[in-house]
């Protein structure tokens, strides 16, 4: 295949690949699943607490 | 009482409290030797007249040490900590765990030998020989059996953002250093790289310029993204923003190389893509640092009393200068000016001492208590005085390498009217010399600031277990 249709064909599909990550990361459907993850730092800290919480009860 | 250690009894942290300390000791070793050498650049009597002294060999010391010893233990242990905390799971083998811990060691260590003794492959920030090659790439294949383990054994259902960073640096550096390394053995010490003339050039800049995007970058942005957020004590700005981050920073960074090989025998159309790539590259890492800078929204007072926080935003800005910084010096016409220049050597260190070694900072501050079942740092006080000690050190060490190179590009490119050059070669070495002397001083400082961190971390360490109570400015934080 010649260079630049190799090229072309390339940049193509970089660009859709690109276009479907925005999509998906914009997708209203996504966005509770997303929240969960941002939190997942303080997730394990929660978890410790609330079982602490427990044990003192 | 130690809180923190008896709440989360499953988790690995020895080799997390391993590679913590070790940061710190390579840290002052790799910068110790960096300033050094920046002395006998002043001062040519300080290679004392022996063959292992001299700077030629002492400099990819340094560059090793503080890329692979220093970076590379920070990389380590914050990746084992932070995919231990989101994944809720304790590391997926700790005989794994330790040998990457003591096989990194003895890579370490075989290049404080063998690179002073002018054992190298000659490939810059890839020098180390055959079989310590093999070595790594042994540890590494460890590594990422563990780290990719841990993420599938995980307890919650999302793959935290700083793990996608994390994993990409690995896999990224695994495929760069046996690409780069492949090499035909003459004898135990010595080898000659597979390939030849601009080929050889090319697919060493693909590494080189990939250690800076996924070693460099793409781990330390895995260690911002969890750090930040935890010391700011909210969530990162935009989980959207990261994710669009990451995919573009990834499939970006890896066609940037040929900008290292401006105006060589690289065919110019590659010259020209690797251009076009490393301006582009901006979108993404400026993406990146307004992601990280903006989780602070709202809490922007809590910079004036958390120094650990003000370690972790000024290396994003730092970031964002040399990410701005390196598209523009990656354009042909400016890299004619700025190539073979102290101009890059400043680069590099804007982006080494500002970004990679302060984040790295930031995040040991925060990561020492909870190893060590502490609730905050010895002293508070002497965090800040670190961090202006780097801080300081850093500005002097990028403006003056500025002023050099600038210098040099304009005094090697100026001609007389009858075509011939204006200055010698060995003039325009004369003009940078104050300029050597302050990045010294610069040097210096960033120096003493580790060996703060280290007092600090040893007062830390040593205490009985919560002994310490955060002082009212950390705790305000």
């Amino acid at each position: 295949m010649d260079q630049g249709i190799a090229g072309s064909i390339f940049t193509v599909v970089v660009f859709v690949s690109f276009v479907g990550v925005v999509w998906w990361a914009f997708n209203g459907r996504n966005k509770q699943r997303f929240d969960e993850a941002a939190n997942l730092p303080f997730a394990d800290e929660e978890k410790e607490e609330s079982q602490k919480n427990k044990q003192e009860s | 009482m130690s809180e923190i250690s008896q709440a989360q009894p499953d988790y690995n942290y020895k080799v997390v409290r391993q590679f913590t300390i070790m940061t710190i000791v390579w840290g002052i070793i790799g910068m110790g030797l960096g300033a050094f050498i920046a002395a006998q650049l002043f001062a040519p009597a300080l290679n004392f007249d022996t063959p292992w002294l001299t700077f030629s060999r002492l400099r990819p010391l340094h560059t090793n040490a503080v890329i692979f010893a220093f970076g590379g233990c920070a990389l380590f242990a914050t990746s084992y900590y932070i995919v231990q905390r989101t994944s809720q799971v304790r590391l997926f083998s700790d005989k794994l765990a330790a040998f990457t811990f003591w096989g990194w060691q003895a890579v370490i260590v075989a290049a404080v030998v063998t690179l002073p003794f002018g054992i190298t492959a000659s490939k810059e920030y890839a020098e180390l020989e055959w079989p310590i090659d093999i070595l790594i790439t042994l540890v590494w294949l460890a590594y990422i059996i563990n780290f990719f383990g841990t993420i599938i054994i995980r307890k919650v259902s999302h793959i935290y953002v700083a793990n996608w960073f994390l994993g990409a640096f690995m896999l990224t550096v695994a495929v760069l250093h046996i690409g780069n390394s492949m090499a035909i053995p003459v004898s135990f010490t010595k080898s000659y790289s597979l390939y030849a003339g601009a080929v050889d050039a090319m697919m060493q800049w693909w590494y080189g310029h990939n250690a800076v995007g996924f070693f460099l970058t793409a781990g330390f942005l895995g260690m911002m993204y969890y750090f930040v957020p935890k010391q700011a004590g909210r969530p990162v700005y935009s989980y959207r923003l990261s994710i669009i981050h990451f995919w573009a920073l990834i499939s970006l960074y890896i066609w940037a190389g040929p900008h290292h090989l401006h105006y060589t025998a690289l065919p110019d159309w590659t010259q020209s893509l690797g251009m076009v790539m490393s301006v582009i590259l901006f979108v993404p890492s400026w993406g990146g640092m307004i992601n990280g800078i903006m989780t602070l929204s709202g809490a922007w007072h809590k910079l004036r009393t958390d120094p650990v926080l003000r370690f972790l935003i000024v290396s994003l800005s730092f970031y964002g200068m040399s990410t701005f910084e390196g598209p523009m010096m990656a354009i042909k016409t400016v890299n004619a000016l700025s190539h073979y220049t102290d101009w890059t050597i400043g680069h590099v260190h804007s982006g080494a001492l500002g970004w990679v070694a302060m984040v790295s900072i930031g995040s040991i501050y925060h990561l020492i208590p909870v190893l060590f079942g502490q609730r905050a740092m010895y002293s508070t006080k002497l965090v800040n005085v670190h961090f202006w000690l780097a801080t300081i050190g850093v500005v002097l060490y990028i403006v003056a390498m500025w002023m050099s190179g600038v210098l040099q590009g304009l005094m090697w490119r100026a001609v007389n009217a009858d075509g011939t050059l204006t200055y010698s070669f060995v003039e325009s070495l004369e003009a940078s010399y104050p300029f050597y002397v302050v990045r010294f001083i610069g040097g210096v400082f960033v120096v003493a600031g580790m060996l703060v961190m280290a007092y600090n971390t040893w007062k830390t360490v040593r205490a009985p277990k919560g002994s310490i109570a955060p002082e009212p400015a950390a705790q305000a934080a």
